[in-house]
């Protein structure tokens, strides 16, 4: 790890203050990615911005009946947070099928959003990789891709976000509150992540010197018909090779409302939401399930090594749509899979 | 350097550290606690499991200065003078480790797990334990000493 200097402030506007005073500072929230990418000194900021005693470690509801959660609640208080449980047991799911107890205690809301990708050649300083170093190239084109992108790719870069949680997010069209120099705003979470075109170096759509403050919840009824299925290597502390966040509403048996998001997959969480209505109105059978899934990945786009992701992915989708229609979520303790 | 002062195993330790050294290393090689494990430095093992205010977390992934004010606990201060915390005992009870080197953080992990009271079976002691690896492969024999302490104290 290389040195810095290293400020603690307490306010969130000393913290926006101490970020944009220095042009690679960063702000240390759980530090499960950030120091990791610092002991590869992929990540060489020389200011460190400690913003974990700034005042964002609550969870509370809002007047419209959805919540509002604090950057700095961790992925385990939040999921088994009793609002969260109750209200959108879709994301407490998602959290616990990430990392590990150990690094949901320390890993932050805010920080999660941000982690960067898991490709092997961005945490490899001597390789090629765009995102790390743009112009050098892109190691895991005709290279180690199993666990990369079939989605939104783009000639520069390949890689995926490697989140639970954010699939989760999606689905739910959580909202992004976000502080800096010029003041508050508030991102959709459909454009917070972004796909990779030829500026793989930027992940989101955040400026540099803003702080995620909040994430905020829209009130939803989508806590009975949901599931999220996570595919990966091993059985446990691993990343998705493919995970689905899905939940519905039904009424007389009918579609009222559904939501499709998938991780591990591309860039940013997939959705489509023009698809998603076609489905609007009809049986939650198989059928549908399997015409969705199929147009979903209509247009995917294997890598050599991950081409098999493709039928997973399809597969995938119908079994976690087929859990949720049932409101026979997968269980993230029990790992044969429902 | 930065001064940072922790209440470590009970007692009062203070420090002038750079803002750069990981709670493990501070562990390590600055107060000589070295039941505290190093096996990836990358949060992927386990190994370095310690318990602050209570709760497990990576101490690799963690700068110390970052927890200035914190309890820490580490396998050192867990047990009683000569009595062994129940989890230290279970573990001898039930041969749950080989080479031993996975074991203190197993240990301070399990201690996390109970204190969470989210584990009620052993498909979830296995989940929840999955946060740390052990190269010997004494998963059975560990999670029985889990489940053990876990029926005693329900
Ligand atoms: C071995 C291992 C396995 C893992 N497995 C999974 C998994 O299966 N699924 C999964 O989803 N995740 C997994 N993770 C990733 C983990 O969830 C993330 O590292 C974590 O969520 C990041 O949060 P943090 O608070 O620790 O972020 P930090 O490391 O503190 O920060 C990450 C980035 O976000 C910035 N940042 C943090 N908070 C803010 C804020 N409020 N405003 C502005 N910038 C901010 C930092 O500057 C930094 O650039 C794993 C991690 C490890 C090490
Ligand atoms: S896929 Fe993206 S992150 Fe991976 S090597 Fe290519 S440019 Fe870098
Ligand atoms: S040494 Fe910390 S997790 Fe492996
Ligand atoms: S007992 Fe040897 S690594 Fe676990």
């Amino acid at each position: 790890m290389r040195p810095f200097d290293y400020v603690r402030p307490a306010t969130i506007g000393e913290a926006i203050a101490a970020l944009n005073a220095v042009p690679d500072a960063r702000a240390l929230a759980g530090g499960t990615n950030l120091v990791d990418l610092m002991k590869y000194e992929v990540a060489r900021p020389s200011r460190v911005v400690d913003i974990n005693r700034l005042p964002l470690h609550d969870i509370e509801e809002t007047a419209e009946g959805g919540v509002k959660i604090g950057a700095l609640v961790s992925n385990a208080d939040l999921a088994w947070h009793p609002l969260i449980e109750t209200r959108y047991p879709l994301l407490s799911s998602a959290l616990l099928a990430g990392a590990s107890p150990q690094l949901r205690n320390a890993a932050t809301t805010g920080g999660n959003l941000l982690q960067r990708t898991r490709c092997h050649y961005f945490y490899d300083t001597a390789t090629a990789c765009n995102k790390r170093e743009p112009g050098s190239g892109c190691g895991a084109i005709g290279g180690v891709n199993r666990n990369l992108a079939i989605l939104g790719a783009s000639d520069a870069c390949i890689a995926t976000h490697p989140s639970d949680m954010c699939v989760a997010l999606r689905a739910l069209d959580a909202r992004v509150h976000v502080e800096g120099p010029d003041g508050a705003r508030i991102i959709a979470f459909a454009d917070f992540h972004r796909l990779p075109e030829e500026t793989p170096q930027f992940d989101n759509t955040m400026r540099h010197g803003e702080l995620i403050t909040h994430i905020e919840l829209p009130a939803t009824r989508l806590d009975t018909h949901y599931s999220y299925l996570k595919l990966r290597d091993r059985l446990s502390y691993a990343f998705a090779l493919v995970s689905v966040a899905a939940a519905l509403t039904l009424e007389d048996d009918r579609i009222t409302d559904v939501r499709v998001a998938l991780g591990g997959v591309a860039h940013k969480p997939w959705r489509n939401e023009a698809l998603e209505a076609e489905m609007v109105g009809q049986m939650p059978d198989a059928a549908v399930f399997s015409r969705f899934a199929t147009a979903l990945l209509h247009d995917a786009k294997g890598q050599g090594q991950n081409d098999f992701k493709i039928d997973l992915a399809r597969r995938t989708v119908i079994r976690t749509l087929t859990q949720a229609a049932a409101a026979t979520p997968q269980p993230q303790t029990r790992k044969s899979i429902l | 350097m930065t001064q940072v002062q922790f209440t470590l195993n009970g007692h009062s330790t203070s420090a002038d550290i750079p803002p750069w050294v990981t709670l493990l290393d501070f562990l390590r090689e600055r107060v000589h606690l070295t039941g505290t494990k190093k096996g990836c430095d990358h949060g992927q093992c386990g190994a370095c499991t310690v318990l602050i205010d209570g709760k497990r977390f990576n101490s690799c992934l963690i700068l110390a200065v970052s927890r200035d004010g914190a309890e820490i606990t580490t396998v050192e201060g867990l047990a009683d003078g000569p009595i062994l915390h129940p989890v230290q005992q279970a573990f001898l009870d039930h041969d749950a480790f080989q080479c031993g080197y996975c074991t203190p953080g197993q240990i301070c992990s399990a201690i996390g797990l109970l204190n969470e009271g989210r584990a009620e079976s052993r498909e979830d002691i296995r989940e929840y334990m999955s946060g740390n690896l052990c190269r010997c492969g004494a998963y059975t024999h560990i999670a029985d000493a889990v489940e053990a302490v876990l029926e005693a104290s329900k």
